[in-house]
């Protein structure tokens, strides 16, 4: 059962990707990326990892899609130039899709427990975080307690992104600009 | 009509990312999605009503300062840690009970992350927003004079 959803949200995926890559209207493009989002994050439910989804759900598909439509109300919304299609290119991308099918044959299958992600520390975060934590929701507890100091950087990442933006973009320029037009 | 259900729609939103910012401990969620949420509900509320009135509601250079707050108030708890005794980021000896201060530390440093998130999502709806594209030699020639 799971597999056949499995199926279906992959196959959705595929057709989500297929328009983007066809579309002409950035707009319906942006919205789609979306859609993409939120499938991808129904895929992550079916494998059980619902704090994945609910990030994905609110970044990918939520304030990625606004801050898309804000950037083509600034940029315009239509495809210029028409890439003609190359043959070399296409074989290209089909090359490098290939061995990056080829390569995920040497992946650990989904759940298996020898998987190198499974052996090194989450054995111990799995016996110790209930003592040592003491909090029911372990991802919780490794993001926040066990590898505090990542998540420290991770924040300060976001910091740094939007002070680049801000200061690209600018929050202070606007008012002087409108008092001159 | 659209402006009822804004109203309606909005504080129910702020709750519910309240809600996963506060319940991060106990089921899925944390600061991260909760300051996403929380963005997501001010960004509504600013495409209904008017980015000036958002802007009235939560001035920009507030925003900027808070984004830095959540940010020092994570870096803060690592300091306090190491003051009484602990490593950087060891919340276990916030408390006399070790358990009770890895909860309190987790909470603190969620709340930072959700700060600092929600802060820089509003920032950057701001800065999208309020951009007019001009040409930039004309801003020069005006500081000019």
């Amino acid at each position: 059962m799971s597999q056949l959803i499995d199926f279906f949200l992959l196959g959705f995926l595929l057709a989500t990707a297929a328009a983007v890559v066809r579309l002409r209207s950035l707009f319906a493009a942006a919205m789609l990326f979306g859609l993409y989002s939120l499938l991808s994050a129904a895929l992550f439910v079916v494998l059980d990892a619902v704090d994945v989804a609910f990030t994905e759900a609110a970044v990918g598909a939520g304030i990625s899609t606004i801050l898309m439509l804000g950037t083509l109300a600034l940029t315009g919304a239509k495809h210029e130039a028409v890439v003609p299609r190359r043959p070399a290119s296409l074989l290209a991308v089909a090359a490098v899709g290939a061995l990056l099918i080829y390569a995920t044959f040497d992946m650990p299958h989904f759940g298996d427990p020898d998987a190198p992600a499974h052996a090194h520390v989450a054995p111990r975060y799995i016996e110790r975080s209930p003592v040592e934590i003491g909090i029911p929701n372990m991802v919780t507890s490794v993001l926040a307690s066990y590898r505090g100091y990542d998540t420290l950087g991770e924040v300060t990442v976001i910091f740094t992104a939007g002070v680049g933006v801000l200061s690209l973009l600018g929050g202070r320029r606007r008012r002087p600009n409108d008092a001159s037009s | 009509m659209l402006r009822v259900v804004a109203k309606f729609i909005v504080p129910l939103i702020l709750l519910f990312a309240l809600y996963v910012q506060f319940h991060g401990e106990l089921g899925p969620g944390g600061g991260f999605q909760a300051g996403v949420i929380f963005g997501a509900a001010f960004i509504l509320y600013a495409l209904v009503f008017g980015v000036d009135t958002a802007r009235r509601v939560a001035p920009p250079t507030l925003i900027r300062n808070l984004a830095a707050v959540g940010v020092l108030l994570y870096a803060l708890v690592g300091v306090v840690a190491m003051l009484m005794g602990g490593n950087y980021l060891d919340y276990g000896v916030l408390s006399d009970d070790p358990l009770a201060g890895q909860h309190l530390g987790i909470i603190v440093i969620e709340l930072g992350v959700g700060i600092t998130v929600a802060a820089v999502m509003i920032a950057l709806f701001y800065a999208f927003a309020g951009y007019t594209p001009e040409p930039a030699d004309e801003t020069d020639t005006e500081r000019a004079p």
